[in-house]
């Protein structure tokens, strides 16, 4: 997993929740964080606007922490890449 | 305190064009969930709701006329025609003065506000239809419900998300109960379907990629639905002295905010709600038989609500029939409290509780007897319905039958 990509979903986690960056981390799990259901799929909005992606209902049903949603956004950019060639 | 029949109900919905069809789909466990087709779905992640089947407005009302109603106002019509009928109501001039029409709606003539923003944002005109405002107002239904029957008493609009036609019908009873009004008309229209809304919902994540299954452990969320439910209520002993036929009484109505989340659901405040009915309607909580749940299907209602069953009922939870009709109507919005009203009016009349269809693995979060995917004969004399709003606002209507009530006179 790249640390660029690693950077921009803890950017989206703190800016949709409004806190400070530094207290979210990839071992962070939702419930420290106190992420809600309605805090989740708002960061899941923002996630596939910052990198265009769309994130299906299927892939988010168990994602309780940064790392499985940091592992998420990877498998559909790499989803996306093969899909489209460049 | 006067006692308050429903002597008139109608219904249009996935399950048919009038009460009749409505009841009989309900006591077959037969679900009108299917493929949406009134909006385009090819950009949506789900793909079903339960809508009215190839409904046109040309049979109900003339063209000049339809121009001016959003799909959810003709609904609104066309249930309040039905109702008005069945209760064989007699007009005269002092009833259409003080004839009260009270209606629920969550987004109104939202379909119509969407053509307007796709021609002006989409398509780049510099100009909205405008007959926009007029048909988009939540406020319609109850409107043309006024002019169809030339009644100019009071009439308005309540809007509590999925909660919105329970409290309507609820301010209905209670005028009619206080001698405010002797008779209201009363119930909840839905057309949810546009592109803007489905979107919506689909970000929400709570709706089903399949079908609606309550209490089901396999659960995977709500599936959407329209249409509109009304009734007619009137004093009891008004009804019985004019030879109308009682289908049901309303004998209780309780109100409650969660004060808590604006999405997640709260098993207390939904709880305080039931006990309010209760309390309203002076029953104990071992008078009820059945329960229309509010049963939407998400992972976080159906747990929630058979927690606050269990808080309000105690031991008798376990001697409770519940069932969700969402799973064969889907969730009308604004229109599903009017749509479970007329349900438990109907199970309660016909002696039979609907089932939850689709129904397929129990889950311990939600052990009650849920009267999975077959009707169930059986003779009821007190029944709830329940409501519990995105907000958190809660509504929750108590029901008798009109045997009982005979033989408790």
């Amino acid at each position: 997993m790249s640390d660029d990509l690693v950077q921009r979903v803890l950017r989206v986690i703190a800016t949709t929740k409004h806190i400070p960056p530094e207290t979210v981390t990839i071992e962070s799990e939702f419930e420290q964080l106190g992420i809600d259901s309605m805090d989740a799929v708002e960061i899941l909005f923002a996630l596939e606007n910052e990198f265009d992606v769309s994130i299906p209902d299927d892939e988010v049903r168990t994602v309780r922490n940064v790392r499985q949603m940091c592992e998420g956004v990877e498998r559909l950019l790499a989803a996306k890449s093969a899909a489209n060639p460049s | 305190m006067r006692r308050v029949a429903i002597t008139g109900i109608g219904a249009i919905s996935a399950l048919g064009r009038d009460a009749g069809e409505f009841a009989a789909a309900l006591r077959a466990g037969r679900p009108g969930i299917g493929q949406i087709r009134s909006a385009d779905i090819s950009p949506l992640r789900f793909q079903n709701g339960a809508e009215v089947a190839d409904y046109s407005s040309a049979p109900y009302f003339d063209e000049r006329r339809a121009d001016f109603m959003d799909r959810f106002a003709q609904f609104a019509v066309i249930a309040a025609r039905e109702a008005v009928a069945d209760a064989a109501v007699e007009w005269t001039p002092e009833l259409r003065e003080t004839a009260a029409i009270i209606t629920g709606s969550c987004v109104g003539g939202q379909s119509t506000e969407d053509i307007g923003f796709v021609s002006l944002y989409k398509q780049g005109l510099n100009r909205v239809h405008p007959l926009t405002i007029p048909k988009t107002m939540a406020n319609a239904g109850a409107s043309h419900i006024s002019m169809e029957f030339g009644v100019t008493g009071p009439a308005y609009t309540i809007s509590t998300a999925c909660a919105s036609a329970a409290h309507a019908i609820g301010q209905a009873y209670w005028m009619v109960r206080s001698g405010a009004t002797d008779l209201a008309l009363t119930g909840g229209s839905e057309a949810p379907f546009s592109l803007g809304i489905l979107k919506a919902w689909e970000a929400m994540r709570v709706v089903s990629p399949d079908t609606c299954r309550p209490f089901s452990k396999d659960r995977r969320g709500m599936i959407l639905g329209e249409g509109a439910a009304m009734l007619v209520l009137e004093p009891l002993e008004a009804a019985l002295a004019r030879g109308a036929h009682v289908h049901a009484e309303i004998v209780g109505f309780g109100m409650s905010a969660d004060a808590c989340h604006i999405t997640q659901p709260s098993s207390e405040g939904a709880a305080r709600a039931m006990r309010a009915a209760l309390r309203d309607a002076r029953l104990a909580p071992e008078a009820i038989g059945y329960i229309n749940a509010h049963g939407t299907a998400t992972p976080a209602n159906d747990p929630a609500e058979v927690a606050a069953i269990r808080a309000v009922f105690g031991e008798h939870s376990a001697k409770l029939a519940i069932s969700s009709t969402k799973s064969m109507h889907g969730h009308a919005l604004g229109a599903a409290a009017a749509l479970e009203a007329v349900a438990a009016t109907i199970s309660l009349r016909d002696g039979f509780l609907p089932p939850t269809a689709n129904y397929q693995v129990p889950d311990p979060d939600c052990d009650l007897d849920v009267i999975p995917n077959v009707a169930r004969e059986a003779r009821v004399e007190y029944a709830l319905s329940s409501s519990f709003a995105f907000g958190g606002l809660n509504a929750v209507l108590a029901f008798q039958s009109s045997q009982a009530s005979r033989s408790r006179t």
